[in-house]
């Protein structure tokens, strides 16, 4: 009778739920595999655009990344790198902090510099396209 | 309620010392650490980009770092680390569909993220020094 006996202590409710003890699912295990997979496309776009710009003045430096399609393939490059940066940083902090409280004050500072390095860059670029 | 035991004194598993050194393992810590060190990157790319939206004079600062040998230092590493991390992510890929598991296969596949990576630095800077050096 595998009804009275079951296999495991779970709860048919957890099973369903399939989110572990961490209770927060598989969210970041999944974005960064997107970031990651986005990233290899955009890393390479960021590359010749970089290049492209090597040696030129401020003004041709300035229009280039203003272009639409350059800033728009900038603003995904920052958007991707500061997602999957971040879970990264997570990911490093939970395995080498022990202490509770530093844990969590570093992983708030982690929070706070992606979000503040992502918005200063895609500031910049909004700027350009803008030209404000 | 009764009161909850304090956490009993487990033995901790083996860390890196107890084992011998192999060449996944040591690709598997670059691919932390180069991503450690891309994350701080990340500053030197947002201050380029603002340093391009905040006119010539800005630039000009940017372009003086840059231009130093500690600045090309670091951009050479940054490139190679955003080089290294970017294989060593498809190595992760592939992995993630089950496969590049084998014996041969992973020691392979750490070879070519490595020499692939160095390679591809230099290439990169060979194609930036020739693009830097045309008439401007």
């Amino acid at each position: 009778m595998s009804d009275i006996a079951p296999k495991h202590f779970r709860t048919p409710l957890a099973r369903v739920r399939g989110r572990g003890t961490a209770r927060s699912g598989t969210h970041e295990f999944w974005l960064q595999r997107v970031t990651s997979v986005a990233g290899i496309p955009l890393t390479i776009a960021a590359f010749v655009i970089i290049i492209m710009l090597l040696g030129r003045n401020q003004a041709a430096v300035a229009q280039i990344l203003g272009a639409p399609l350059v800033a728009i393939i900038m603003l995904l490059f920052i958007a991707c790198t500061v997602a999957h940066m971040k879970i990264g940083m997570q990911e490093i902090l939970e395995d080498y902090v022990p202490d509770e409280s530093t844990k969590l004050t570093l992983l708030m500072s982690n929070t706070f510099f992606c979000w503040i390095v992502g918005l200063i860059a895609a500031y910049a670029i909004l700027k350009l396209s803008f030209g404000v | 309620m009764a009161e909850t035991k304090a956490p009993a004194a487990r033995p901790l598993s083996p860390h890196l010392q107890i084992y011998r050194l192999t060449l996944t393992m040591v690709m598997s810590g670059f691919h932390r650490i180069s991503g450690f060190c891309l994350y701080f990157g990340t500053l030197l790319l947002a201050w380029w980009l603002m340093a391009a939206a905040s006119g010539p004079s800005g630039y000009a600062r940017f372009e003086w770092f840059a231009g130093s040998i500690i600045g090309r230092l670091i951009l050479f590493g940054y490139t190679w680390a955003l080089i290294h991390h970017t294989l060593g992510g498809v190595r992760h890929l592939i992995w993630d569909t089950g496969r590049g598991f084998g014996a041969t296969e992973r020691e392979w596949l750490a070879a070519a993220t490595l020499i692939g990576s160095i390679v591809l630095t230099v290439v990169v800077w060979v194609i930036g020094y020739f693009a830097m050096g045309g008439s401007r």
